[in-house]
């Protein structure tokens, strides 16, 4: 007690002004580390959020589908001249000229092959085959002219449900005098009615000229690189040194020529009125006035010459503001339907011609090339199969493994290796699995018992999936049957039973729904499962809905990889859509997996 | 054919249950009492005899059968033909097969091989009616005869109920056989090819070749052995995993920590059933997540700041994959903390430590174990991961480090060789040998996962 005096008196230690920056430090290094999990746990929903986000607005735009309605004239001499009513006839009847026709009939203006082509471009080949349809199951409608639901192309579907940009008016203060009515015409304004279009044009004109600019100094840079190499260069490597300065020469061609072109294009730009073209990189510009509609090629500030697409009805001059110039907000280069097709369709919208209705046809149809066509029944109809295969299998052998391993099993090594060896398979990589499926499966089950080539069936997707399922379903249903009290066992061997029966009778039923519940989470991996598919060539492009468990499937999520590989804007929506109606049979799933636990779950 | 066999021995079965029970209680007249099985079990175990006979006959007989088959069609090879290399004899009895199936083959190969082709075909067809009809008389005869065998040996005394449940045993046994079954199968298929493959090339090329392009002498049949070096792929998967889990250890692990330590039971209740819907959701989603959202934003991202990104980045697809793997780091991470004692935290508070510290110095260490064996699970998914790699990741192997690029991995060139136009043949060497090094790395990341949690779990109980 005599060096009391060399420890600090006990308040000091905690009052110091040490001891409150330790603490302040302590504190917020508590606050620093509960924001690191409130931020971490933020992360993980957002991403969650994002990709249903992701899913959900893409798969929006799949559930409607654009028809076209027109009438359409089945007369009899083009699809059943004989009048035999015999479906084989029918079946070859030209009913792609019937709409043909019916879109000539709606849009008239569309003349010359180029022009029809596009017209055509604006109908899907399904709309064909879909009158096709109508006709062999009701050969009455041969001979009648009504109006007829067409399926319009993945583009013109596109357009008009807005993905492809939107059309806007600007504000025409001026008067106007069309010179012509067809073909390639002039529209002379008042002064500087125009200003504000060749305003976008010249803006564009700079941004050219700037690229141009960018692309004259990479060339310089290559000019410097190579001359930094020249000068390190010794005396005596000639060779080199030719090859070099060669070079050098063409980077400085190159630069020479993109600075000529960057200038060429600058001084128009600033050069104060002019005509300049309306190139289609741009947005496009149309001009509606008198009845007709032209889209502008070129323009000064009071002039634009364009080309007509639907023809005027006078060359009359136009007060200010009853006619329009109207700007499409995507260019022409960057989209697949033409200014054309865009002022065909807005014509038919504006005449009540076209539809947007809810795409039964993503659910009734299968697989397609063709992205307005595709539908995802035949793959959820291949995931059916497979899923029946897998469950026949995985579930009666996943339960009588639990039931030997927890009931039966004598605790030895061997059964220890069993149950290592079932945590090890759960873990192995689903597309081992596939490459077992490929070697075992098709080769020892497809050739040496079926005799029949198994590659992409059902059968063999089923098969690995069930291999790959078992051990989750293993698991499962032990951990059901352990939570069995002893007790239900002993009282029925009490009684007399045997083993096999006390099992069978007592403990198996009151296990049940604990398995039920560990397959059908099981099951619901297996059905989101690709990469195994993959490997035995489910893959393979099937346009049939499969009949049985032998027939060559595809499967829902295979679906989805193989529309997501296609260009098309479609298809990205649809694999969105097929990813929506795989992620609703999950929540299925898995909500009866949940409901069957709260049901039958009992504390015993 | 084996499908209606196998539906008639089914209906055999059938039919031996009811004359068994019907012959058991004729026996007694009538007295089931005096049976020492009851009825229905001598019909049971007449019918698992009959059935099990049955389609383990057939079954035998089919694939016996399709062995000497083969060795039949090899032997009947004419001469020229077997003086070509043991590869090509064996596509040429693999499109006869096709052939006599009504299935295309490769139409671009020399007269001859076409010619020789056919004869085997038709050979083949012959034998394999022929087969198909004995091995089915075969099966049919074994089952007919197990029904009578089974229908005579019914006495009175005939410990019928015995008999069946060890039969029954008998097939519990070989269910639980099946995963060790399914364990051999695939290191057996997996170990064939890659052993066959590596007859051809030598092993060191292959796991520290630099070049990979397994595909390049395909035309002439032959495999170049330098162009086999699997190190861009080892590289590419390397980097991808290491991306995701810089992405997935610490969100998943902060996660588990404020879930089990910090959050009230509302949140708890609220935010682990949304990462379970994270867990639950298929890897082919997250592909396409990968494909159309985060790759072109991160692409997006790195344009605007002057970097050069490729379309298909290692990042995305790493970043991704990140993502699906946080749910099962954060689950497995909030068992082991969860496990955690709480008289140990409870002493910590007792010093005075907060609770960032007591988590840091006292919870986390005791942890250490179990969450070091679920980030290596975590690693073994991200290495086996097909899915996301496959769409959003490259093609070409690319040896780099950096993030930006497009690298490929071994699952996506396993997919590419297997899924692509080549002959099977040729493709599945490659194949095989990647498949047989994911299945060996990914084994071994398991068993040291499962190790390292047996070893420390008894610790604190």
């Amino acid at each position: 007690m005599a060096d009391t005096a060399t420890i600090a008196a006990p308040d000091s230690i905690h009052t110091s002004d040490a001891a409150h920056r330790r603490l302040k430090r302590r504190y917020a290094f508590e606050t620093r580390f509960k924001v690191f999990g409130i931020a971490a746990i933020t992360l993980a929903i957002l991403a969650l959020v994002s990709l249903l986000w992701t899913v959900f607005s893409n798969a929006f735009g799949a559930l409607y589908q654009t028809n076209l309605v027109l009438p359409v004239s089945l007369s009899a001499e083009r699809i059943d001249p004989g009048a035999t009513n015999d479906p084989s006839v029918i079946r070859r009847g030209d009913f792609e000229g019937a709409v043909k026709e019916a879109l000539r009939t709606a849009l008239p203006a569309a003349s010359g092959r180029r022009e029809r082509r596009e017209l055509y471009g604006l109908v899907s080949d399904g709309a064909a085959l879909d009158l096709r349809e109508l006709a062999m199951a009701n050969p009455s409608v041969i001979g009648s002219k009504e109006p007829r639901v067409l399926l319009a192309s993945d583009d013109a579907n596109l357009w008009i449900k807005g993905y492809l940009g939107s059309i806007e008016t600007l504000p025409t203060d001026g008067r106007a005098t069309p010179i012509g009515t067809t073909g390639s015409i002039e529209i002379v304004a008042e002064a500087n009615v125009f200003q504000p279009l060749l305003t976008v044009v010249k803006e564009s004109l700079l941004k050219k000229a700037a690229a141009f600019e960018r692309q004259a100094m990479l060339q310089q840079r290559g000019v410097s690189y190579f001359e930094n190499l020249l000068s390190q260069l010794g005396d005596d490597a000639s060779e080199q040194r030719a090859d070099y300065e060669r070079q050098i020469t063409g980077y400085k061609n190159r630069e020479a020529s993109f600075t000529e072109k960057a200038d060429a294009i600058r001084k128009r730009a600033e050069a104060p009125g002019g005509r300049e073209a309306v190139d289609s990189d741009l947005s496009s510009f149309l001009v509606r006035i008198n009845g007709g509609v032209v889209k502008v090629r070129e323009v000064s500030a009071d002039t634009v010459r364009g080309d007509v697409i639907l023809p005027l009805a006078s060359e009359a001059p136009v007060a200010a503001n009853a006619w329009q110039l109207q700007r499409i907000t995507s260019s022409e280069v960057s989209r697949k339907v033409s200014d054309r097709q865009i002022v065909w369709l807005e014509e038919l919208r504006k005449s009540g011609n076209v539809s947007v209705d809810f795409n039964t046809r993503l659910f009734t149809s299968s697989n397609s090339r063709e992205s307005e066509l595709a539908g995802v029944w035949g793959a959820a109809v291949g995931s059916f199969w497979t899923m029946l295969v897998t469950f026949c299998l995985a579930f009666p052998i996943g339960v009588m493994a639990a039931i030997y391993l927890e009931e039966f099993a004598p605790k030895n090594a061997i059964t220890s290796f069993i149950e290592v060896n079932i945590n090890n398979l759960a873990a192995v990589p689903s597309i081992v699995f596939g490459l077992l499926g490929l070697a075992v499966v098709i080769e020892f089950f497809g050739e040496d018992i079926f005799n029949q080539d198994l590659r992409s069936t059902a059968l063999a997707g089923g098969i690995v999936l069930a291999l790959m399922t078992l051990p989750t379903i293993i698991i499962a249903a032990r951990a059901a049957i352990k939570a069995v009290p002893p007790s239900i066992r002993e009282a029925a061997l009490g009684v007399g039973a045997s083993k096999v029966q006390a099992v069978s009778h007592h403990v198996l039923p009151l296990a049940m729904p604990g398995i039920l519940t560990g397959t059908i989470i099981g099951m619901a991996q297996a059905l989101g499962e690709t990469a195994p598919l993959l490997m035995i060539g489910m893959f393979a492009f099937i346009k049939d809905v499969p009949t049985g468990v032998m027939d060559d499937a595809t499967a829902l999520p295979v679906q989805v990889y193989q529309w997501s590989d296609f260009p098309e804007r479609l298809f990205e929506m649809k694999t969105a859509a097929a990813i929506v109606v795989l992620l609703l049979f999950l929540i299925t799933m898995n909500a009866i997996a949940v409901l069957l636990r709260r049901r039958f779950e009992r504390k015993w | 054919m084996f499908w209606y066999v196998a539906l008639i021995i089914c209906g055999f079965a059938l039919a031996a249950f009811v004359l068994a029970r019907g012959r058991a209680l004729s026996v007694v007249d009538g007295m089931a009492a005096e049976l020492h099985s009851r009825p229905s079990y001598h019909g049971l175990y007449s019918a698992l005899v009959v059935l099990l006979t049955g389609i383990t006959i057939l079954v035998v007989a089919s694939v016996a059968s399709d062995i000497w088959i083969g060795n039949q069609l090899r032997a009947s090879l004419p001469a020229d033909v077997k003086a070509l290399p043991q590869i090509q004899q064996e596509r040429i009895i693999e499109d006869a097969r096709r052939i006599n199936a009504g299935d295309i083959v490769s139409q671009n190969v020399a007269v001859e091989i076409a010619d020789a082709r056919q004869a085997v075909a038709q050979t083949f067809a012959s034998l394999s009616s022929t087969r198909d009809w004995l091995v089915s008389i075969a099966g049919l005869l074994a089952s007919l005869g197990m029904l009578a065998l089974t229908y005579f040996q019914i006495k009175r005394r005939f410990r019928a109920r015995n008999f069946a449940e060890r039969i029954i045993l008998g097939v519990l046994i070989f269910s639980a056989l099946i995963a060790i079954l399914t364990t051999i199968g695939i290191v057996l298929s997996l170990v064939g090819e890659t052993l066959r493959f590596f007859s051809e090339i030598p092993i060191l090329k292959f796991l520290f070749g630099t070049h990979w392009n397994p595909l390049a002498g395909v035309f002439e049949g032959t495999i170049n052995e330098n162009s086999v070096g699997a190190i861009p792929l080892f590289a590419g998967t390397l980097l991808i995993t290491l991306i995701a889990m810089l992405v997935a250890v610490p969100i998943g692990l902060m996660s588990a920590i404020y879930l089990s330590d910090y959050a009230s039971p509302r949140v708890r209740g609220f935010v682990k059933p949304l990462l379970e819907i994270l867990a639950g959701i298929p890897t082919v989603v997250y592909g396409f997540f990968a494909a159309i959202t985060v790759a072109p934003l991160i692409r997006g991202t790195g344009e605007s700041i002057g970097l050069n990104v490729a379309s298909e980045s290692a990042l995305a697809a790493g970043l991704v994959m990140g993502i699906m793997i946080i749910p099962f780091i954060s689950s497995l991470s909030d068992d082991v903390i969860n496990a955690v004692p709480q008289s140990l935290r409870e002493g910590s508070f007792g010093l005075g430590a907060t609770k960032a510290e007591t988590i840091t110095k006292v919870v986390l260490p005791a942890a250490l174990p179990g969450i070091v064996s679920a980030v290596l699970l975590g690693i073994s998914r991200a290495v086996g991961e097909t899915m996301i790699v496959v769409m959003a990741a490259g093609q070409g192997a690319n040896l780099t480090w950096n993030p930006l690029e497009a690298v490929t991995t071994v699952t996506v060139q396993i997919v590419a060789l297997i899924t692509g136009d080549t002959e099977a043949e040729t493709a599945a060497g490659p194949a095989f040998a990647l498949g047989f090094t994911l299945f060996c790395v990914t084994l071994i990341f398991n068993v040291i996962a499962l190790r390292i949690v047996q070893k420390y779990r008894q610790k604190y109980d």
